[in-house]
C-alpha cells in the first residue's frame, strides 16, 4: 500500500513538473512583452530594458524557468505584472470561495446525478428513463455561459428566489452551485444508470431478492454500494472539468474565485498569475485523482493494487 | 508672467459656470452608493495604475498640483494654490495650499511633491508614466538609474516647489495633473513596500476603507478634505466581479447605482430604445479617435493619391452603424473634445467615383492587393470587414490579418511589415487634453521608429518643427493661438493622408434614478469614467 501511494505521488510530481514546464514555455513563446506592457507606451528603450532586467526576463529560458521552480518550491509564485501584488496573496484570497463553490457544485452533481441515475435504471426503457437521459444529455452539452445566464434570469430576476450574484452567505452559493450541479450531473446519471443495470443483473442481487429482502433494502444495501464504485474516480476527473466550468460560472454569478482571477489574468497577459493558477489547478486535479484512487480501495476491498 | 490673479479669476468664473450647469438640483451631502465592475481593480498606486477603471478611483484618493474643472478639460489648481512660470518658460514655481493633510493625518509639504515625482521616474518603481516627466531636468540621469533625485526639482521652503525643464513645454501643467504626478507620503509608501497600491494613502476626497480582493473595495469620505463640502457621498462600495449584463439587471432592481462597465454591445440598442432608461443613460465624448493607418513606405501606399483615394472610399457612417452607433464619424485626427479641433475642416468626402478616378490617376485603375491588420477581438474584425468591402468597391483587395493585440502593435512598429492597420482596441485615447499627445507618438517623427506607435511611418519634418513651436508656446495668453496652430498642423497632415480617421468613440454610463449631478460628471473626459467626488445622491 505504502509503495503504491509513494509511486502515485512520484508520478503526480512528475506530471506537475510537466505542467509547469509546458505552461511556462507556452507563455514564454507568446509575443507579448511584459516589460513593454509594464513600461507603458511613452517609455524609452532604456526604461524597457531596465524593467526587463529587474524581472529577469533577459535571462535565457532555462534560467527563468529554474528560478521559477526554486521559488515555487518555497511557496513563492512571483508577483503579478498588472496588480503588482504577490500571486500567492491573490490566490489565497480566491481559493476559499472556489473550494466552497466546487464542493457545493460537486455535491449537487452527485445528488442530482446519482438520484436520476437510480430512477432511470429502475425504470429503464420507460418514457421516464428516456426523459431523464435526455435531460442529462442537455445538461452536459449546454454552454455554461448561456445556462448560467438563463438560471440567473429565471430564478433570480423573474422568480426572485435567489439574490442576483454576490458572495458571503448560503443563499449566494445556492444558485451557482445548483447550476453547476445540473450542468455536470449528466455524466453521473449515465454512469450510475449503466452501472446499476449491470449490478441488477448480478446473481447476488437475485439471491438477495430470493431471500425475501425488501426492494428498498436490496437497493440500498446491495445494489447501490456496488454500482457507485465507478463514480468515485469520476469525481477526481470532474475536478479538472470543474475548473474550466468555474471560469464562466464564477464570472456570471460574480463569484470571487480562482476562475475569475484566471480569466482576468488571461485577458491582461499577466503571466505570473496565469502560471500560478494553472499550477494550482494541476495540483487540484492530481490530488483529486489520487484521493479518488485511494478512496476506491477503501470502498471496494476486492481491488488488488498489485494488479492494478 | 504671474498668473495667480488671472488664474484665480478664471477658476472662479469656471466654478460659477460649472456651478450653474450642475446646479439644476442642489447637491446633497450624504448617502451611500454601489458601483459595479467586472474586473478586479489592478492597483491604486498612482505611479502605476494606468487603466480606465482605476484612473478615476486614483483621482478620488490622491491629488496632484493641478487638476481639471469637474466634467471638463479645463485645467485648475489643485494642491498648488498658485504657480508662476518664468519668462523663458523653463521654470515653474508652485506654491502649495496650506494645511492639506494626508489620510494618515500628516501635513503635506513640498518635500512630498518632490519625492512623489522622483518616485514615479525612478525605474525601480516601474511606472508606465515615467516618460511623461522627460522634460524635467535630470530625467535621463534618474531614468538610467544613476541617481534617484531629479536635479530640476528644488524645494526652497515647505510650501514652494520649483521645477526646471530642459525645454519649454506647454503641456507641462497637464502632466502635473496626471495621476502619475499625484502626491504620496514617503513614510506610507515605505511602510507598505511594494503593496502601496493595495494600501493607498493620499490627500484625496476619499479614503480606502477596505479592500476584499476580488470582492469589494470601500471608499469613505475624507472628512478633512481641503475642499469644503466635497465629496458629497459618504461611502462608495465598488463591487467587483459583476458580469455587465447582471450589473444592469441589478441596476433595474435598484441594487446598483452605477454600472461601471456600461452596456454590453448586445444589449445596447434594446437599452437605448427603452424609455425606462432614457434619463439614466449618459453619453459623453472621449478624447478618442479610431483610425486606419496607411504605411507611407510600402508601395503603392507611398503614393499620396492612393492614400487620398482610400480616404474617400471608406463609408464611415456605415462603420458607425456596425458598432450600434456608439461613435460619431471622424474627418481629422483630433477628436471634437480636444482643443485645436477644426470645426470648419471638412475632410475627405465619401465619394467612390472620385476615389476610383484618383486611383486611375495614380496608375492603379485595376486596383491592387494589400493587407489590413486588425486586433482579433470583437468588434474590430467586423469593422475591418466593413473597410475591406469599401476598398473592394474601388478595386483594392485587402486581405485581413487578424491577430492578438500585441502582435498587431509589434507589426506596426516594424517599417515594412503592415501596409494597413485598423487601430481599434489599441489606440488612441489621449492621456491628457492637449493636442500634442495626439501628434508626437502617433503622427510625429519621434513615433516613426522601430517599436514606435506611428504605424503610418509618416514623418514630416516641417510639421514636426511647427509642433515643436506649438509646444514651446507656454504663455497662457497664447493658448488660443496655440490651439489654432495645432489644428492647422493636423489638417495639413491630412493633405498627405497618412490616416483614414474613421470615428470618435463615445462613452456611455448607466446610473440609477437616485443619482444626482450633471451628466458630464458621469462621462468625465478626464476623471474617466466617473467623477466620484462631485456626484451625489438625491
Amino acid at each position: 500500500m505504502a509503495w503504491f501511494i509513494a509511486k502515485r505521488i512520484a508520478y503526480s510530481l512528475l506530471i506537475l513538473l510537466g505542467v509547469t514546464f509546458i505552461t511556462y514555455l507556452l507563455l514564454y513563446m507568446i509575443p507579448a512583452d511584459p516589460a513593454r506592457q509594464i513600461a507603458g507606451r511613452s517609455a524609452t528603450a532604456e526604461v524597457v530594458a531596465n524593467i526587463r532586467h529587474q524581472l529577469g526576463l533577459d535571462l535565457p529560458f532555462y534560467e527563468q524557468y529554474f528560478r521559477y521552480l526554486v521559488n515555487l518550491v518555497q511557496g513563492d509564485f512571483g508577483r503579478s505584472y498588472v496588480q503588482r501584488s504577490e500571486v500567492a496573496t491573490l490566490i489565497e484570497a480566491r481559493i476559499g470561495p472556489t473550494l466552497q463553490l466546487m464542493a457545493a457544485g460537486i455535491g449537487f452533481e452527485l445528488l442530482i446525478g446519482v438520484t436520476l441515475g437510480i430512477v432511470a435504471a429502475l425504470k429503464r426503457n420507460s418514457v421516464l428513463d428516456q426523459l431523464l437521459m435526455a435531460f442529462s444529455f442537455i445538461g452536459v452539452s449546454s454552454p455554461h455561459f448561456i445556462a448560467a445566464m438563463l438560471a440567473l434570469y429565471v430564478f433570480a430576476v423573474q422568480l426572485e428566489w435567489f439574490p442576483l450574484g454576490g458572495y458571503g452567505e448560503v443563499k449566494h452559493l445556492m444558485l451557482p452551485a445548483i447550476t453547476l450541479g445540473v450542468l455536470g450531473s449528466g455524466w453521473y446519471s449515465r454512469m450510475v444508470r449503466s452501472s446499476m443495470i449491470e449490478v441488477l443483473h448480478q446473481d447476488f442481487i437475485r439471491t438477495a431478492r430470493a431471500k425475501g429482502l425488501k426492494r428498498l433494502r436490496v437497493l440500498l444495501r446491495h445494489v447501490l454500494p456496488n454500482a457507485i464504485i465507478p463514480v468515485i474516480p469520476m469525481i477526481g476527473i470532474d475536478i479538472g472539468i470543474f475548473m474550466s466550468g468555474l471560469v464562466v460560472v464564477e464570472a456570471v454569478f460574480g463569484w470571487p474565485g480562482l476562475g475569475q482571477l484566471a480569466w482576468q489574468a488571461i485577458q491582461q497577459v499577466d503571466i505570473p498569475v496565469i502560471v500560478g493558477v494553472t499550477t494550482l489547478s494541476a495540483v487540484a486535479i492530481i490530488l483529486g485523482n489520487l484521493v479518488a484512487d485511494l478512496a476506491v480501495l477503501f470502498v471496494d476491498p476486492r481491488i488488488d493494487i498489485n494488479k492494478s | 508672467m504671474k498668473n495667480t490673479i488671472k488664474g484665480f479669476a478664471l477658476s472662479a468664473l469656471c466654478v460659477a459656470i460649472s456651478g450653474q450647469a450642475l446646479g439644476q438640483d442642489t447637491p446633497q451631502p450624504g448617502g451611500e452608493i454601489v458601483v459595479t465592475y467586472q474586473n478586479d481593480v489592478a492597483t491604486l498606486d498612482p505611479a502605476i495604475g494606468y487603466d480606465w477603471q482605476n484612473w478615476s478611483m486614483i483621482k478620488s484618493l490622491f491629488d496632484g498640483l493641478m487638476d481639471y474643472e469637474p466634467g471638463t478639460t479645463e485645467l485648475k489648481n489643485d494642491l498648488a494654490e498658485h504657480y508662476e512660470i518664468s519668462e523663458d518658460g523653463l521654470t515653474y514655481t508652485f506654491t502649495l495650499r496650506p494645511g492639506v493633510t494626508f489620510h494618515n493625518g500628516r501635513e503635506m509639504t513640498a518635500a512630498d511633491v518632490k519625492y512623489s515625482l522622483e518616485r514615479t521616474v525612478n525605474p525601480q518603481t516601474q511606472s508606465p508614466g515615467a516618460g511623461f516627466f522627460s522634460s524635467i531636468e535630470g530625467f535621463d540621469e534618474v531614468s538610467s538609474g544613476e541617481v534617484t533625485e531629479l536635479s530640476g526639482i528644488s524645494t526652497p521652503d515647505e510650501r514652494t516647489v520649483e521645477i526646471t525643464l530642459s525645454a519649454p513645454d506647454a503641456t507641462f501643467l497637464h502632466v502635473m495633473a496626471l495621476n502619475f504626478a499625484s502626491v504620496v507620503p514617503q513614510e506610507a509608501v515605505e511602510a507598505a513596500g511594494r503593496d502601496f497600491g493595495k494600501q493607498p494613502v493620499g490627500t484625496g476626497a476619499y479614503m480606502l476603507d477596505e479592500w476584499a480582493l476580488g470582492q469589494r473595495l470601500t471608499f469613505v469620505k475624507n472628512e478633512d478634505y481641503f475642499r469644503e463640502g466635497i465629496p458629497y457621498i459618504d461611502k462608495i462600495d465598488f463591487e467587483i466581479g459583476q458580469e455587465p449584463n447582471v450589473a444592469l439587471m441589478r441596476l433595474q432592481r435598484g441594487e446598483v447605482d452605477i454600472a461601471g462597465d456600461g452596456i454590453p454591445p448586445a444589449q445596447f440598442l434594446q437599452f437605448r430604445d427603452d424609455p425606462e432608461f432614457e434619463n439614466l443613460m449618459v453619453v459623453g465624448d472621449q478624447l478618442h479617435t479610431g483610425y486606419m493607418t496607411m504605411n507611407v513606405n510600402i508601395p503603392p501606399l507611398d503614393d499620396v493619391k492612393v492614400r487620398q483615394a482610400i480616404n474617400m472610399a471608406i463609408n464611415k457612417a456605415r462603420i458607425v452603424r456596425v458598432i450600434n452607433g456608439r461613435a460619431t464619424p471622424a474627418n481629422q485626427p483630433l477628436p471634437p473634445a480636444m482643443p485645436g479641433y477644426d470645426e470648419s475642416y471638412e475632410g475627405y468626402p465619401y465619394d467612390v467615383e472620385q476615389a476610383r478616378a484618383l486611383l486611375e490617376e495614380a496608375g492603379y485603375g485595376d486596383g491592387f492587393e494589400t493587407e489590413l491588420f486588425v486586433m482579433n477581438t470583437d468588434p474590430q474584425p467586423r469593422i475591418a470587414q466593413a473597410i475591406q468591402q469599401d476598398l473592394a468597391q474601388i478595386g483594392i483587395k485587402a486581405d485581413i490579418t487578424s491577430l492578438a493585440q500585441a502582435n498587431v502593435i509589434a507589426a506596426g512598429g516594424e517599417q515594412e511589415q503592415a501596409p494597413l492597420i485598423w487601430s481599434g482596441g489599441m489606440a488612441w485615447i489621449a492621456d491628457f487634453p492637449d493636442p500634442s499627445n495626439f501628434w508626437g507618438p502617433i503622427l510625429g517623427c519621434e513615433g516613426a521608429v522601430p517599436g514606435g506607435w506611428n504605424w503610418a511611418w509618416y514623418c514630416n519634418e516641417e510639421l514636426d518643427a511647427r509642433a515643436d513651436e506649438a509646444n514651446a508656446m507656454v504663455d497662457p495668453d497664447q493658448q488660443e493661438e496655440r490651439a489654432e496652430l495645432w489644428g492647422e498642423i493636423f489638417t495639413t497632415a491630412m493633405d498627405d493622408a497618412p490616416w483614414v480617421p474613421i470615428f470618435n468613440e463615445q462613452r456611455f454610463t448607466v446610473h440609477s434614478a437616485r443619482m444626482g449631478g450633471d451628466d458630464a460628471l458621469y462621462v468625465d473626459p478626464v476623471h474617466v469614467p466617473v467623477n466620484y467626488d462631485y456626484i451625489w445622491v438625491k
